[in-house]
């Protein structure tokens, strides 16, 4: 092989410039998430409601973190929540789980576990039947990552 | 595929909410991961979830590799009537896994 100053040089400029696009795919940008949310609300602007996220303050392994929310309604057939979409801020996809309830759910409260990759916030907007969106956010701190690393 | 597991209480009166809780066995291979060589461990999770009782959809969740491995999920129901809850989860590669639970009333 052939290996002169010049094709070293370009090549380690190559992999540099790799390595730099790399580390900004590791995470989520905020267009990312702006995008998954204006995607979910179908563009309408979130403002504050009757949302409760519950997270704990402090999540010792990120690799299952409990999460439940709770949005306060009637649960009529007009009057019901209808999705409510998770998303971690700062995890490589910021999507975690979309929650779908129905007048038979009776209560728009939903549990699960999710991954969070390092120390960061929670959010959780809500769609309601009428067609208002909600929006809020927990910050959660993580000692280990669980995302793969 | 390894059976859910699942909690339902078996008699309820008309009109309760009853609170639901499910886990299923499943690694939720997130697809961010890579294996000793380097690669990309393709993503294989499970997808979505539902639950539907006497086949009206009663709850179902989109699910993202943000979802920790052997999922979890609780949620609530009206119960007016005795019937069947189904469970469906769906796998990346297309395989359902499926359960049902009856409810009585009292």
């Amino acid at each position: 092989m052939n290996l002169t100053r010049r094709t070293l040089l370009t090549g380690s400029a190559a992999a540099a410039v790799a390595s730099f696009f790399g580390s900004q795919q590791a995470f989520a940008s905020v267009e990312e998430l702006n995008k998954a949310i204006s995607e979910f609300t179908g563009g309408a602007e979130p403002g504050e409601g009757p949302v409760t996220l519950i997270t704990p303050e402090i999540a010792e392994n990120g690799n299952s973190v409990p999460v439940s929310v709770l949005v306060e309604s009637p649960m009529t057939e007009d009057d019901h929540v209808q999705s409510v979409m998770i998303l971690a801020e700062d995890n490589p996809l910021p999507n975690v789980a979309t929650f779908h309830f129905s007048a038979m759910s009776g209560e728009a409260r939903a549990s699960t576990r999710m991954r969070l990759a390092k120390t960061q916030n929670v959010v959780a907007v809500a769609k309601m039947s009428n067609g208002d969106v909600y929006k809020v956010s927990n910050n959660v701190k993580v000692t280990i990552g669980g995302c793969g690393g | 595929m390894s059976k859910p597991r699942i909690k339902v209480p078996k008699k309820v009166s008309a009109g309760d909410v009853i609170t639901i809780k499910t886990l299923v066995s499943h690694k939720m291979e997130s697809g961010q991961r890579k294996d000793k060589e380097g690669n990309v461990i393709p993503r294989k999770i499970i997808n979505k979830f539902t639950c539907e009782f006497n086949g009206a959809s009663v709850f179902s969740c989109d699910i993202d590799p943000g979802v920790a491995a052997n999922p979890y999920f609780e949620f609530k129901a009206k119960v007016d009537e005795a019937g069947t809850f189904k469970f469906t989860w769906v796998d990346d590669d297309g395989s359902v896994i499926e359960a049902e639970k009856e409810v009585a009333l009292s």
